[in-house]
C-alpha cells in the first residue's frame, strides 16, 4: 500500500507541475512503475496455477499410495516398486533403443539433404525445401494413422511395393523388432525435414569469407567441408541432438496410435507406461513416480549434452 | 567451378532429392486419394492412384459416426482462442521483461526459463485431478487453460521486444498515451512479424496437441480432431475411408496455411531457434 500511495502522490505532484500534459495517466493505477507487474501478472498467475502447483503436487503424490480409497504417505514405496518393475525397465530399454537408432539416422539424412540443397548445383531450392518440410506440420496422430495404413501387413502399400521386388511380407506390427522399425520410420518421416531446415539455416549462416579464405589457401571442396562446414555447424548440431533426445524420451503419440505398446510390450515407452498407469489403472502415485524418474533422466542427459558443448568452447 | 559438376553428378543428386520428395509428400497424396475412396478400395491391388468419387459419402459417414462438424468446430475454437490469448499473454509478459526495469525482474525471468525444461508428463496427473475437482472435464477451458502461459512464447517475445527503440515508447508517454495504449497500439503494431511467428507456433501446438485433450475429454462431442481420429481406430470395424478423410481434415487447413505463409511458418515452428 505504501508504495501505491507514493505513486499516487507523485502523480498529484506531476499534475500540478505539468498541467494537462500528462492528464491521461493522472489518477490511474497504471503508471510506468506499475505497468510491468500488470503485464506479467496473467503469465505469472497461470504458471503458478498450472505449472508450479502441479509440479509440487505430483512430487508429493509420488510418495503416496491408495489404500482402501484413501491416499496414504508411503515413503519411497512407489520408487522401490518402480525399480523392481520389469515392465518399467522394458519401457526404459525400448525408449533408449529407439533413441540410439532413430536420432543418428534422422540427423544424418537431414544433414545430407541440407548440404545437398545448400550446394550451388541444385536449382528449385524452395520447392525442395517446402516438400521436405511438409511432414513437420502434420499432427503426429495423423502421421501415425497414415503409416498405420501404409504399413498394413496384408494389404498395405509398402508391403505391396516390396512384393514387386520379391521381398516377403514384413510383419510391421506383429513382430517386436519390426514394430520398433515402424515407429522409427514414422518418427523419421515426421522430423527429418524439421531438422533439415535447422541445418540449412545453420549452413546459410556460415560466413562466405571463411570459404573464400580457404580457397585462396588452396583448400579443396572436401577439405573445406571437414574444416569449415562441420566445425561451424557444431553448435546447431548439438542443439538438434538435444531437441531430438528430449523429444524421443517423451515419445507417446506414435506408439499409442500404432501399436499401443505391443506386440509383447516391444514398443512400450516411458510416457506410454506413465499414461497407462495414470489413466487406465488410475494409480496416480505410481504414475507420478514414473514422471519424476523421467524428469531426472531428461535433466541428466540434457545437462550432460550441454556440458559437452560448454567444455569445448 | 561450374563444369566440375558432370551430368552424371547432377542425375545422381536430383534422383536422390526426388526420392526424398516422393517419400516426404507421397503419403499426403495417398491420404487425399484415400479420403475419396470407400474403405474397401483403399487396399486395392494395384493401389488407387487417382481420386475417387466417395468423398461426400465418407464425410457423411464421418459425421454420423463422430459428429465431425462439431469436432472440427471444437478443434478450431480451442486452437484459435488459445492462440489469441496465449500470444497476447506472451507479448505482454515479453514486453515487460524486455522494456521495463522492475524489482525481481531477472529472478522471475530465470524461473520462467526453468519451467521450459519441465516435461509435460509431470503436470499431467495433478492437472487432471485439478480439472476433476473444478468439474471441468469435457470443457474447452480445461483444454485451453493449462498451456495458456507458454514460457517459450514469452521467451521469444522478450527476445524480439528488445529491438523496440526506447525512444518510441518514451515519445508516446510524453504525448500522454497510457501504458495499455502504448502496448496495444505501438508495441503490438511494430511487433507484427514476431507475433505472427509466435502465433503460428502456438496454433500448431494446440491444433496437434494430443495427450492432454485425450486425458481431459472423454465425451465424443467435445473431442478435438486428433482425439477423434484415435477413437476411430479403437472402433470394432475400422473404416479406412473415414480414417483417411479424418487425417486429411486435420492436415489440410495447416497445409494451406503453410503454403501461403511459408516464411512465418518456418520461423514459427523452429521457434526462432535459428535466424533465417
Amino acid at each position: 500500500m505504501a508504495r501505491l500511495d507514493k505513486v499516487e502522490s507523485g502523480k498529484h505532484f506531476k499534475k500540478r507541475v505539468l498541467v494537462g500534459r500528462l492528464s491521461k495517466t493522472n489518477g490511474k493505477l497504471v503508471t510506468p512503475k506499475t505497468a510491468p507487474f500488470i503485464f506479467i501478472a496473467p503469465a505469472v498467475l497461470l504458471l503458478f496455477a498450472f505449472t508450479l502447483y502441479p509440479v509440487i503436487s505430483s512430487f508429493l503424490l509420488s510418495f503416496q499410495t491408495l489404500v482402501e480409497g484413501e491416499r496414504v504417505f508411503s515413503g519411497l514405496d512407489n520408487y522401490t516398486r518402480l525399480f523392481h518393475d520389469p515392465l518399467f525397465y522394458q519401457s526404459l530399454i525400448n525408449t533408449f533403443q529407439l533413441l540410439i537408432v532413430q536420432v543418428p539416422i534422422m540427423l544424418f539424412i537431414a544433414l545430407t539433404i541440407a548440404v545437398t540443397l545448400h550446394s550451388p548445383i541444385v536449382k528449385m531450392n524452395s520447392f525442395f525445401r517446402i516438400s521436405f518440410f511438409m511432414p513437420a506440420i502434420t499432427a503426429l496422430v495423423a502421421a501415425s494413422i497414415i503409416f498405420m495404413i501404409l504399413l498394413d501387413e496384408n494389404y498395405g502399400l509398402v508391403n505391396y511395393v516390396l512384393s514387386l521386388i520379391r521381398v516377403e511380407k514384413i510383419p510391421w506390427f506383429s513382430d517386436p523388432l519390426w514394430a520398433k522399425v515402424a515407429i522409427i520410420i514414422v518418427m523419421t518421416w515426421r522430423w527429418t525435414g524439421y531438422n533439415m531446415i535447422i541445418f540449412l539455416a545453420g549452413l546459410q549462416n556460415i560466413p562466405h569469407e571463411l570459404y573464400e579464405a580457404a580457397s585462396i589457401d588452396g583448400a579443396g571442396k572436401i577439405s573445406k567441408f571437414f574444416h569449415i562446414t562441420i566445425p561451424q555447424l557444431k553448435p546447431i548440431f548439438i542443439f538438434t541432438v538435444v531437441l531430438s533426445t528430449i523429444g524421443t524420451l517423451q515419445l507417446f503419440d506414435e506408439p499409442f496410435i500404432l501399436t499401443e505398446g505391443g506386440p509383447n510390450n516391444a514398443t512400450m515407452t516411458i510416457t506410454l507406461y506413465l499414461y497407462l498407469n495414470g489413466f487406465k489403472y488410475f494409480d496416480f502415485g505410481y504414475a507420478s513416480a514414473i514422471a519424476y524418474v523421467l524428469v531426472l533422466i531428461i535433466g541428466m542427459i540434457s545437462w550432460f549434452q550441454l556440458k559437452l558443448v560448454g567444455d569445448r568452447d | 567451378m561450374r563444369n566440375q559438376y558432370s551430368l552424371l553428378n547432377k542425375i545422381v543428386i536430383y534422383s536422390f532429392l526426388l526420392i526424398g520428395v516422393i517419400i516426404s509428400i507421397g503419403p499426403f497424396y495417398w491420404m487425399f486419394i484415400g479420403a475419396t475412396h470407400p474403405s474397401g478400395e483403399i487396399f486395392n491391388i494395384p493401389p488407387q492412384l487417382l481420386p475417387g468419387d466417395y468423398l461426400v459419402e465418407n464425410f457423411i459417414s464421418l459425421q454420423e459416426s463422430l459428429g465431425m462438424l462439431k469436432i472440427i468446430w471444437n478443434s478450431l475454437f480451442i486452437a484459435l482462442t488459445f492462440t489469441v490469448l496465449s500470444t497476447l499473454i506472451s507479448a505482454a509478459a515479453g514486453y515487460a521483461f524486455a522494456k521495463f526495469q522492475f524489482k525481481g525482474r531477472d529472478k522471475i525471468f530465470f524461473m520462467l526459463l526453468l519451467t521450459i525444461m519441465i516435461p509435460y508428463q509431470v503436470t499431467l496427473i495433478p492437472l487432471f485431478e485439478l480439472m476433476v475437482s473444478l468439474e471441468w472435464l469435457n470443457t474447452y477451458s480445461a483444454v485451453i487453460l493449462p498451456n495458456l502461459a507458454f514460457p517459450f512464447g514469452i521467451y521469444l517475445m522478450r527476445q524480439n521486444m528488445k529491438s523496440i527503440p526506447d525512444s518510441l515508447i518514451e515519445a508516446a508517454r510524453i504525448d500522454g498515451a497510457g501504458e495499455f495504449r502504448i502496448f496495444f497500439t505501438i508495441v503490438l503494431a511494430t511487433m507484427r512479424p514476431a507475433l505472427a511467428a509466435v502465433a503460428i507456433f502456438l496454433f500448431m501446438f494446440q491444433w496437434n496437441n494430443f495427450i492432454w485433450p485425450l486425458v481431459i475429454l472423454n465425451s465424443s462431442e467435445m473431442f478435438t480432431l486428433p482425439v477423434a481420429l484415435s477413437s476411430l481406430i479403437g472402433m470394432a470395424r475400422v473404416d479406412y475411408g473415414q480414417l483417411m478423410l479424418g487425417a486429411t481434415l486435420s492436415t489440410l487447413p495447416i497445409m494451406i496455411f503453410f503454403l501461403i505463409l511459408q516464411k512465418q511458418f518456418i520461423s514459427g515452428i523452429l521457434g526462432g531457434s535459428v535466424k533465417e
